[in-house]
């Protein structure tokens, strides 16, 4: 075969490959996700009117706001920090979709930070997005990652010093949300949006701040609320109460004084809320997974990680059933809600009061999908794009 | 500064790129066409910027 013909057949095939993987890439990367904005959503505002410099930008995301017939006090509840930790991101979507406030005020983020949303882990093989069932087809989400997109944020520092404490950090966690709290104003994209965050909870008077995250069996910080100190007693009455009432186990722990640029340090330090950060377990982040599946990712369910379970290696049970998504958002939207009630016990002067939310019974009886809405039955002007 | 950086680093995937095409084109083994191309590939993709 003549050398020409040769080169330009593999050429061909390179350029197929080249395609192929950009088309892919860039498709995941846009994916619009659709959220058809609940009875319950009174307007729905951009991170950037808090802080100019992020406005415009990839991560210049929406903030849904759901007023109260009567006043009480303000959550936020962020969704999508770690976008690679989607229990979180499909919770803050149900509230976003179905919440209606009877008292007080509610303030929800999907994709606090949207950039890690278009990004899966580089060399990870991690699939781009994926579906979950609903009665009216499939609603697909980009999967996303722990940090920002490096086509974002660029270049990373050989050591990471955390503003403003000056500790020393993994060089790749200036990309993650939750290691750049309170972030800074002229700082990099990551620092800019936990910064515009602690400017909108400092100037919506927001009194707690739930974060939602998901955790490796194999990480001993999961199952369980991260309470700053100032949470203690609320962060306390919910995990009994869940523990007690709903059926599933909840732990409580306090967030280190010495670990810096977590939400759930920072922002109780910097602002007047309450922070707190919830864990549920997601066997799909384990390093010793099998296939790194979409239905790995939905039902849970690992050989692997169980044999780890049998060696004595987790420090959360897993067994033929795993961890499904349902199970997952079902504990976080009945642990949001479980703190809007125990805060009103502790301060009915400043109620919360939340409705059309599904607990974590609810959830798992009809499915996480059950309660995501058409957005080709709601009106044009009711949709926003996540 | 990370402007500069960034501009460096996308002019350094290029140079890497076209030293890439260059060698896919003087090779004579077959082998290393198809490891050429292999390789060019992701440095297409960043300079790109689609991944």
């Amino acid at each position: 075969m003549a050398p020409i013909v040769r080169k330009s057949g593999f050429g061909i095939l390179g350029l197929l490959l080249l395609v192929t993987s950009g088309v892919s890439f860039y498709e995941s990367r846009r994916l619009a996700e659709p959220v058809a904005l609940g009875e319950g959503v009174s307007s729905v505002k951009k991170l950037g009117s808090y802080f100019s410099g992020i406005e415009g930008t990839v991560n210049d995301c929406n903030l849904y706001f759901l007023e109260g017939e009567e006043p009480g006090a303000t959550i936020c509840v962020l969704g999508g920090t770690h976008p690679e930790e989607p229990a979180g991101r499909l919770a803050t979507w149900l509230f976003a979709e179905n919440a209606v406030m009877k008292k007080g005020r509610l303030i929800v983020v999907l994709s606090a930070n949207r950039s890690g949303t278009t990004v899966t882990r580089l060399g990870g093989a991690y699939p781009p997005d994926f579906a979950i069932p609903t009665t009216w087809g499939e609603q697909t989400f980009r999967l996303g990652d722990r940090w920002s997109n490096p086509l974002d944020q660029w270049p990373d520092p050989e050591v990471y010093i955390h503003y403003p404490s000056g500790q020393y950090l993994a060089y790749v966690d200036i990309r993650n949300l939750n290691r750049c709290f309170p972030g800074r104003p002229n700082g990099t994209l990551t620092e800019q949006t936990c910064y515009a965050l602690m400017e909108m909870i400092r100037k919506e008077k927001v009194d707690i701040v739930i974060d939602l995250h998901e955790a490796e069996l194999q990480y001993p910080v999961i199952s369980t609320i991260v309470t700053h100190e100032r949470g203690q007693e609320l962060a306390t009455f919910v995990s009994m109460t869940l523990t007690d009432l709903e059926g599933f186990k909840m732990g409580m722990e306090f967030s280190p004084k010495n670990l810096h640029g977590l939400s759930h340090r920072e922002i109780g330090d910097y602002s007047d809320a309450v922070s707190l950060l919830f864990e549920a377990p997601e066997p799909f982040l384990d390093a010793t997974r099998g296939k790194t599946t979409r239905e790995q990712l939905l039902t849970g369910i690992d050989e692997f990680v169980m044999k780890a379970g049998k060696h004595g290696l987790l420090f959360e049970k897993i067994d033929e059933k795993g961890w499904h998504i349902d199970v997952r958002v079902g504990r976080h939207t009945s642990a949001v809600l479980q703190t809007m009630e125990s805060w009103t016990e502790m301060h009915p002067d400043k109620p919360l009061s939340c409705t059309n939310v599904p607990r974590y019974a609810e959830v798992i009886e009809k499915g996480v999908g059950a309660f995501l809405r058409n957005p080709n039955e709601s009106p044009r002007e009711r949709i926003a794009y996540e | 500064m990370d402007l500069i950086i960034t501009i460096i680093y996308y002019l350094l995937v290029a140079y890497v790129s076209v030293l890439l095409i260059y060698n896919v084109v003087k090779t004579k083994e077959w082998e290393k066409e198809v490891l050429y191309i292999i390789v060019l590939i992701p440095f297409l993709l960043r300079l790109f910027m689609l991944k």
